[in-house]
């Protein structure tokens, strides 16, 4: 079929659209970190040493910042998910049949994951600016660098396991995303936290004093992680299905195929990192953060650079 | 590395009526230590099959294409004879990567069995003992009631058992648990992923994979001998091959407006040899599966045709050879007939070799394809005449021309034309060829692969196992009951400790709750209700 110019047009549109809200939710998470400074601790309290705790109470302006953050960025996923419904309706087809499509669907799987912790957990919304960030820069860079019109899916492509293969591979990547900022702010925040520990004084004014502690981004990171894997796994089964049928064997070790092992592997070890002794905390992060490298690198360099079964990018 | 001690699991209680204190804490210390060490090592083995995957994507294999690893010989000359002894062409087969996985796996192997074991006997023992120190587990809190102790701990009891906990009451206090399905998960999960290897190895073993290109009209039986390639396990016997032939009745492509490849299908029949076979339709995503025998379109092509009239008479009319695609969009494809056997000497021998284009346009002389689709084939030809050198022992490819022999003056050029269906070309010792049309060819690939459903069977279970493992708590609750100095009633100290995810305070929070209220509510209804205490 021939795609549908005008709505592939109001896909774009919207594309445009939600890089400007996420934009200003960018901004408006950044006064709700400037804006939302805790009051000037008393002396003693600094002078007895005292661990970072948690804001006890936000001030009212760095709240109301916190939520117009959050509206924006669910106004900008709401954008966001036009831009994949009109093009779906645009080539009648599931709107993730090449790598614009599907590193746009992944960025918005992150966005949703995000707003979903940050709605049930308020202290989440402070890492909001360090979700947006990325997000609105890869939204900018896949504009760029991975556009590809709307166009009908190759024959390989006809098949229903791409809406279960392909669905559950950005819902993992999506998940992942999220799971590997949280690592890294917990590597961030963790150090910042001894070395106030070490008797150095606490900058209240800093962004740092500002991140949810330590215990909690691991265990976001932890919890997302384990939320993410199943889904995963069961990407990678699918993809094992559906190569039988389609290229004639389950397995092939395909480049694609190499680095989903790769990436699996390494969030079963940091599955494993996380419960032994040893590993917990920074090790255990910066393996998940290793994780998150490799899904990228697995979409970026396998689709762009090597040549595989899994060439469909759309990009040349 | 830093060794750092154990984590003091809280919640085993010393079983009663066992060898004495400093044995029994050895062979914990004992065990604990290797579980840990087991576990380590298990993270840095994982590590190492991680990395060990790495060089099998970024360096051409054997096993997906032999041809880029050629390319890459003939490009790095040095470097490819040394990373080719390093396996570094067919990592995944490699000794080395064999060794990494092994050794991950014994280390599992090792790690998962004895826990199966002590999981088996923990599922049937009842729960065991509250510890002695209950507030300095994670989870714990104190109640306190007017109500007897025995009547308190009932209450309790009756708490937990709506919750579906396994409850036993012991002198005073109470132990429950629930979710050994967290633990059945895991276990299920790593031994999956054993079962997953054995299918994975098996299939390696006994399996084995042909490709054929075959035009319209022809076909072929399971043979190695008849397959282009093959590729077979150890333990094949290459005479036991599933008896299954296979022939091409017509293969279609259909393209959308934009030229995107929409289908590929191919209508076969297939049986065994000799017999009338059945016809059936396959194409992309949809495979031929008999009885475990699969057969796949993977790709398809054009075969020119041609005749050949030589001026004596001999004549071979519609001869067709497979011409491979160059370019996928454009499907301009290049191949070369051979005819050995036209005249009566060696050296009378004919070749063509040319360049088929199905929507062909001549600019400048140059024959160009413009559309994948065979709206109007053309060739470019070039004839030679001579010795093709076929039977000198040396193998040639099917698809082109020894140049060597050209080279060599012994096969010579005797005429070069573009034409379209029904035109000739008439060399100047008066022999004709015709290009007379084209037919289809699907590129088939036949697999034989008994461990994958075995495969298949063991990621379910896997699958399975993780989300158990992942999603499930294993709970216990522990409460004791110390009478309240002076008035009769109950002080309760109620604790849990829960291995999972999940918030554990929170919910912990709601089981104290619920306590306190049934506990109240048990106060109000007076002593009538609880016999067991008058
Ligand atoms: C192919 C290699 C392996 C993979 C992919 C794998 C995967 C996993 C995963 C994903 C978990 C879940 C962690 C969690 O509960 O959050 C786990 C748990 C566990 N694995 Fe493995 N594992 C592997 C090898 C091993 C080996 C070799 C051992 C034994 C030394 C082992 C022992 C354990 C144990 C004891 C747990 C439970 C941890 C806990 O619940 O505290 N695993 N494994």
């Amino acid at each position: 079929m021939i795609p549908d110019a005008s709505l592939a047009a109001l896909s774009d549109t919207f594309f445009s659209v939600s890089i400007a809200l996420y934009s200003l939710a960018v901004v408006a998470f950044a006064a709700q970190l400037a804006f939302g400074r805790r009051p000037v601790r008393t002396p003693e309290l600094v002078g007895a040493g005292a661990a970072p705790d948690r804001p006890v109470a936000e001030p009212e302006q760095g709240r109301r910042w916190g939520l117009a953050a959050l509206a924006l960025t669910a106004l900008g996923a709401g954008a966001h998910a036009a831009v994949l419904v009109t093009r779906g309706l645009a080539t009648d087809r599931l709107p993730w049949g090449n790598m614009y499509e599907f590193a746009t669907a992944t960025v918005l799987v992150a966005v949703v994951a995000y707003v979903v912790l940050a709605v049930r957990s308020p202290g989440l919304r402070h890492i909001g600016l360090f979700v947006l960030a990325p997000v609105v820069l890869s939204l900018v860079l896949i504009g760029l660098y991975l556009y590809a019109e709307a166009g009908p899916l190759v024959a390989a492509l006809r098949s229903s396991w791409l809406a279960v293969h392909v669905t559950t591979a950005i819902l993992g990547f999506g998940i992942f995303f999220v799971s590997g900022i949280a690592s890294l702010l917990y590597l961030v925040r963790s150090r910042y936290e001894s070395r106030v520990a070490g008797g150095e004084a606490a900058n209240d004014a800093g962004l740092l004093s500002r991140l949810p502690d330590a215990t909690a981004l691991d265990r976001v990171a932890h919890r997302t992680a384990v939320f993410g894997f199943p889904i995963w796994t069961f990407a990678v089964i699918a993809g094992a299905i559906w190569a039988e049928s389609a290229w004639g064997r389950f397995w092939g070790w395909d480049p694609k195929e190499t680095w989903a092992f790769i990436a699996w592997v390494i969030y079963a070890a940091y599955l494993h990192a996380r419960t032994t002794a040893g590993w917990r905390g920074r090790p255990a992060a910066w393996v998940n953060v290793v994780g998150l490298v490799v899904m990228i690198f697995n979409l970026l360099y396998v689709n762009m650079v090597s040549t595989g079964l899994h060439s469909y990018g759309g990009v040349n | 590395m830093t060794v750092s001690a154990p984590p003091r699991e809280a919640a085993a209680p010393p079983p009663p009526a066992r060898p004495s204190l400093g044995a029994r804490a050895a062979a914990r210390l004992l065990r604990e230590w290797r579980r840990l060490t087991a576990m380590r090592t298990a993270i840095v083995l994982l590590f190492l099959l991680a990395l060990a995957a790495v060089p099998g994507s970024l360096l051409p294999q054997r096993s997906l294409s032999a041809n880029n690893v050629t390319l890459y010989f003939r490009e790095h000359p040095d470097l490819a004879p040394v990373l080719d002894r390093l396996y570094l062409f067919d990592v995944f087969s490699s000794p080395w990567f064999a060794a990494v996985y092994l050794l991950l796996f014994v280390s599992l192997i090792g790690c998962v069995l004895p826990r199966a074991m002590e999981h088996a006997r923990a599922v049937r023992a009842a729960p065991p003992a509250a510890p002695r120190h209950l507030l300095r587990l994670p989870d714990a809190g104190e109640l306190t009631t007017p109500l007897p102790a025995g009547t308190a701990l009932d209450v309790v009891e009756e708490e937990l058992r709506v919750r579906r906990y396994r409850v036993v009451r012991r002198e005073g206090e109470l132990s429950a648990e629930k979710g050994h399905l967290k633990e059945t998960g895991n276990l299920l999960f790593h031994l999956s992923l054993v079962a997953l290897l054995l299918g994975l190895a098996g299939g390696k073993l006994w399996g084995y994979e042909g490709s054929i290109l075959v035009t319209e009209g022809q076909g072929f039986c399971n043979s190695f001998q008849q397959y282009d390639t093959y590729s077979s396990g150890a333990l094949v016997d290459s005479g036991d091959l599933a008896p299954l032939c296979v022939d091409l009745s017509e293969f279609r492509a259909e393209y959308e407006p934009d030229l995107t490849a929409s289908s590929f299908t191919a209508d076969i029949s297939y049986g065994p040899p000799g017999e009338e076979g059945r016809a059936t339709t396959i194409g992309v995503n949809d495979p031929l599966r008999v009885d475990g025998e699969r057969v796949y379109v993977t790709g398809h092509g054009f075969s020119p045709t041609f005749s050949v009239t030589r001026p004596g008479g001999t004549a071979i009319t519609d001869v067709s050879v497979p011409f491979l695609p160059a370019d996928q969009t454009t499907m301009a494809s290049e191949g070369a007939l051979k005819l050995p056997d036209l005249g009566t000497g060696s050296d009378d021998q004919l070749a063509l070799e040319g360049f088929f284009a199905p929507t062909g346009v001549v600019q400048g002389g140059v024959l160009t394809s413009v559309d994948p689709r065979p709206l109007a084939p053309q060739v470019a030809v070039v004839v030679y005449e001579g010795y093709l050198g076929l039977d000198s022992g040396i193998p040639q490819s099917v698809y082109s021309l020894d140049a060597a022999q050209i080279d060599r003056g012994r096969l010579t050029e005797a005429g070069a034309a573009n034409l379209s269906v029904g035109e000739s070309l008439t060399l100047d010792d008066g022999t004709t060829v015709t290009f007379t049309g084209y037919r289809e060819f699907a590129a088939m690939q036949y697999s034989h692969d008994p461990g994958q459903g075995w495969v298949l069977g063991a990621a379910i279970a896997l699958l399975l196992g993780l989300l158990g493992m992942l999603l499930l708590r294993r709970e216990r609750v522990f409460a004791r009951v110390t009478p309240r100095p002076g008035d009769g009633g109950t002080v309760l100290t109620v604790a849990s400790l829960t291995r999972g995810s999940g918030e554990n305070g929170l919910r912990f929070a709601a089981l104290s709750d619920d306590l306190t209220g049934a506990l109240a509510a048990r106060t109000a209804n007076g002593p009538e209700v609880s016999p067991r205490d008058p």
